[in-house]
């Protein structure tokens, strides 16, 4: 494990953590929650976040896990009913093998969500190779 | 042999709860084989231009969808020559080698195919296995999850369940439906309920795929399992996903930060029809190099739901061994199964737990049913609710730390009552259909379903469904928690949302203890290398597991048997040995002084009386003497017969225990030893008394009869030794034996 790594985690005793929207984690707290001032897009994960941990898995030897939490960043600013509707669409024998290419480029172009877009591609290409395209 | 005659013992065991299993011979073709089926193949990899062209004896033309996305998600094609090149044996032998680390093991691991770990675990008996897994094991310390259902789907009792799991210990709290449309209730309660129990506790809820993340976008889960996988293409596609689509399904959790691990275990391809011959094993190893790959960091196996399958097989409890080993030696956190019904017989169940308990793993079930069998949704549970004080012993019986604490009765109604009580108040915010004080109060006490009123579900179905369709989410949660002033349940809630924000739970094998800091591969990376390493039970925890509630102080096993000394009882001065037809009644040094009742609660008083009504029924004089220099009852048996004119004595400690003793005997020796004493009654000790009298007359004597009762001494041992204790230490090693007159004659 390479020294930084070792000493950021783990990064809720650090102090510059921000939410998905942006909050500092120090103004999380109770009293504004009481107050009406957090939403649920306070308590989310923000994409910066997401790739230090990435950084450390990848330093304590899980680089599967570490390219999951680089995809995971990049599907932070995709809203919730798109991503079920992404997972879906992965799913066996629902898509085509152009409509996933479309969703690869889609999420790229909408989202900048370049690893994801391989990964999709990559899906396809083995879908089509095994018939688990969409009748 | 005539085929009519039954033999009473084959009857007998015919009963027993191992014969009510299914046991069957292997069938390789149909997938009914744990290990090494014939169809298997032999590992191999090929590269060429840095792609896999050849794995395991399939080209890669020939690729099935597994296969594709291991060679291109899962193998570390960098160091993959040199991993295949390894011998399996050798694999092997450093896997069950202290002096070999994790991580050189581990690294090598990374470029195996599953044909290949599969010849590695070939090589391993599970002496050897339990060796690798203490110290593959991704999380130093080992920790267990729960399962909290009830067939009533009653939000207050999931509520109380979940938090008395959260303090007896258990990191994780898995959840699930009996009716789809109650999950975000479900997933609600045991939120509630953990956080009121012990901050920090992680929670799922297992339903389908898509409603589980909506359940984990809303915050009302922190994490996920039920993420499955098999091992092959067929069933994969039967359960509607791919490796594609499965690891997507990961990265949108941890976009959300919430952990997850997959799910796999043996037995599910075959239960599937769809084994294509290959044996459990290579199956399980294809869907634990399809696991990593797709970057989860753990996996729940262990065969899971399909364990019954895997013990219908000979070698099956190994192989599933081998699944959790195989999985740890991947780097995944392991959920070692442990979970479903596995057997009728409590021998076997245990002996299986053994496995995983002994060396240890991320979480030694997945989960433990904390609520009774039959309220568990999942399948039953191996080890249940009922079974708690038994789990808590076994950690205490061998210094392990199963993941489990031993609570008392109060601390559970007290936590089950707050639960309750701050579900209720939530119900009661958020306008949902409330529930009652009754019901709390039901849910505080109960112990399964049955002990629940009737709860109307159409409306908490109507509430449910409007629930998941609004934008309400955990935010509202916590607020209704201030609102109603359970401030300490809605900050843990709201830390829980933090750690979100941080993510640091989503790296392997994470749990959270009390405080919320963070346990993971990270910082509390499995260091296991042999003696005086790894993880220990030591200190405050080891502690917190010796002390069951059933222990007891060693002073309250003498008190009950304390009396003054016996006012009929006087010392006459030493004793000198006599003549004619007497008998001698010796007695232990405590007997009658600092000790009043014999080990069975008989009067020492009583028991004198009794001996002597025996001895003058018979027509012969008795004299009572008392021996100082020894607490033993041989010796002070023989002591009485060196006494007595007749040459019969009796010997009698305080414990009650007696023997009846003959001059010419060796010490050791004796006529009648009545090393019973628990069983022994008054008319016993008359019988005795009789018999010495009719030794010492010469007479025919019939032993007396005492009632033989094997578990007497697992019951009073530790009063056994502790009363004899207390005899030994009114020995006065110089003071001669004391002749003593007891104020009473036999009527």
């Amino acid at each position: 494990m390479t020294s930084a790594a070792e000493s950021a985690y783990p990064l809720r005793e650090s102090a510059d953590l921000h939410a998905h929207s942006g909050a500092p984690l120090g103004d999380i707290t109770a009293a504004a929650l009481a107050a009406g001032q957090i939403s649920g897009d306070d308590l989310r994960v923000h994409a910066d976040t997401l790739r230090q941990q990435a950084a450390i898995a990848d330093a304590n030897g899980y680089p599967q896990l570490a390219q999951n939490l680089r995809r995971a960043a990049e599907l932070t600013d995709v809203p919730d009913d798109e991503l079920l509707r992404v997972y879906e669409m992965l799913r066996p024998q629902r898509a085509s093998y152009d409509e996933l290419l479309r969703l690869a480029d889609y999420l790229e172009r909408q989202y900048g969500a370049a690893r994801n877009a391989a990964f999709i591609r990559d899906a396809a290409s083995a879908y089509r190779a095994r018939k688990l395209l969409r009748r | 042999m005539t085929s009519t005659l039954r033999s009473k013992r084959f009857d007998l065991l015919a009963q027993r709860d191992i014969n009510k299993e299914t046991f069957v011979e292997p069938w390789a073709q149909a997938g009914l084989i744990v290990a090494d089926s014939p169809a298997d193949p032999q590992p191999s990899l090929t590269l060429r231009a840095g792609a896999v062209i050849e794995m395991d004896g399939c080209p890669q033309a020939e690729f099935d969808a597994i296969d594709r996305f291991i060679a291109s998600h899962a193998l570390d094609l960098t160091l993959a020559e040199e991993a295949m090149a390894l011998p399996s044996a050798q694999y092997a032998r450093m896997l069950a080698d202290i002096n070999v680390p994790r991580a050189a093991i581990a690294r090598l691991i990374a470029g195996c195919t599953p044909a290949k770990v599969c010849d590695i675990l070939r090589g391993m008996n599970v002496l050897e296995m339990m060796m690798a897994l203490a110290k593959m094991r991704v999380r130093r310390q080992p920790a267990n999850q729960a399962h909290v259902t009830n067939w009533r789907e009653h939000p207050a009792l999931l509520a109380a369940d979940a938090a008395e799991a959260a303090r007896r210990g258990f990191a994780e709290v898995e959840t699930t439906v009996r009716v789809a449309r109650f999950a975000p209730f479900n997933a609600l309660a045991i939120l509630v309920g953990t956080q009121s129990g012990r901050g920090g506790v992680l929670t799922q809820c297992s339903v389908e795929e898509a409603l589980g993340l909506r359940l984990a976008m809303k915050g009302l889960t922190s994490y996920a399992e039920t993420l499955s996988v098999y091992g092959s293409e067929q069933s994969f596609v039967d359960g509607d996903d791919s490796p594609w689509s499965k690891a997507f399904l990961a990265s949108a959790y941890a976009s959300r930060g919430v952990k997850i691990r997959f799910t796999s275990g043996t037995g599910s391809e075959a239960l599937m029809g769809a084994a294509e011959g290959k044996s459990m094993l290579y199956l399980e190893a294809r869907c634990l190099l399809v696991v990593k790959g797709a970057g989860s960091q753990g996996v729940q196996n262990g065969s899971i739901s399909c364990i019954a399958l895997p013990e219908a097989l000979p070698g099956g409890v190994r192989a599933v061994l081998a699944e959790n080993l195989l999985a740890a030696m991947l780097g995944l956190e392991v959920a070692a199964g442990n979970d479903a019904l596995a057997s009728h017989s409590s021998i076997r169940k245990t002996a299986k737990l053994m496995l995983q308990f002994i060396p240890g793993a991320d979480f030694i079930f997945s989960g433990y049913s904390a609520i009774p069998k039959r309220d568990n949704l999942f399948g039953g549970g191996n080890f249940d609710a009922e079974d708690f004080d038994d789990y808590n012993v076994l950690q205490r019986d061998m210094q392990i730390d199963g993941g489990v604490r031993p609570i008392s009765e109060d601390e559970a109604l007290r936590c089950r009552h707050k639960a309750a009580r701050a579900l209720q108040a939530v119900y009661q915010e958020l306008g949902l259909p409330p529930i009652s004080d009754a019901e709390v109060e039901a849910a505080t006490s109960a112990h399964s379903s049955d002990d629940m009123p009737e709860r109307d579900i159409l409306p908490d179905l109507e509430a449910a469904d409007k629930f998941m369709a609004s934008e309400r989410d955990f935010v509202a949660v916590i607020r209704a928690l201030q609102q109603a002033d359970f401030p300490d349940v809605a900050a843990n809630i709201l830390e829980m949302g933090r750690q979100r924000i941080a993510a640091d739970y989503l790296q392997p094998a994470a749990i959270f203890d009390a405080d919320f800091s963070v346990r993971s591969a990270i910082n509390d990376a499995n260091d296991y290398a042999g003696p005086g390493s790894g993880y220990r039970l030591e200190g405050e925890r080891w502690r917190e597991i010796c002390a069951i509630p059933q222990a007891q102080a060693p002073e309250g096993f003498i008190e009950p048997h304390r009396a003054p000394p016996l006012s009929r009882l006087a010392a006459l001065g030493p004793a000198a040995k006599g003549s004619g037809r007497e008998v001698v009644l010796a007695l232990g040094p405590a007997f009658g002084r600092s000790l009043g009742f014999t080990i069975g609660g008989l009067g020492h008083e009583d028991v004198l009386k009794a001996i002597l009504s025996g001895i003058a029924a018979e027509g012969l004089a008795a004299r009572i003497a008392r021996v100082y220099h020894s607490a033993d009852c041989a010796a002070i048996g023989y002591v009485a017969a060196r006494l007595s004119g007749s040459g019969i004595g009796i010997g009698l400690q305080s414990r009650g225990t007696a023997v009846i003793h003959q001059r010419d005997l060796a010490p050791l020796n004796n006529l009648e030893l009545f090393p019973q004493s628990p069983s022994l009654t008054l008319e016993n000790y008359r019988h005795i008394g009789v018999n010495a009298a009719r030794y010492a007359r010469g007479r025919a004597t019939v032993p007396v009869a005492v009632t033989i009762d094997n578990g007497a001494r697992l019951r009073l041992i530790v009063k056994t030794a502790l009363l004899h204790r207390h005899e030994t230490e009114a020995i006065e090693p110089d003071t001669p034996p004391q002749e003593l007159r007891f104020d009473w004659e036999p009527a």
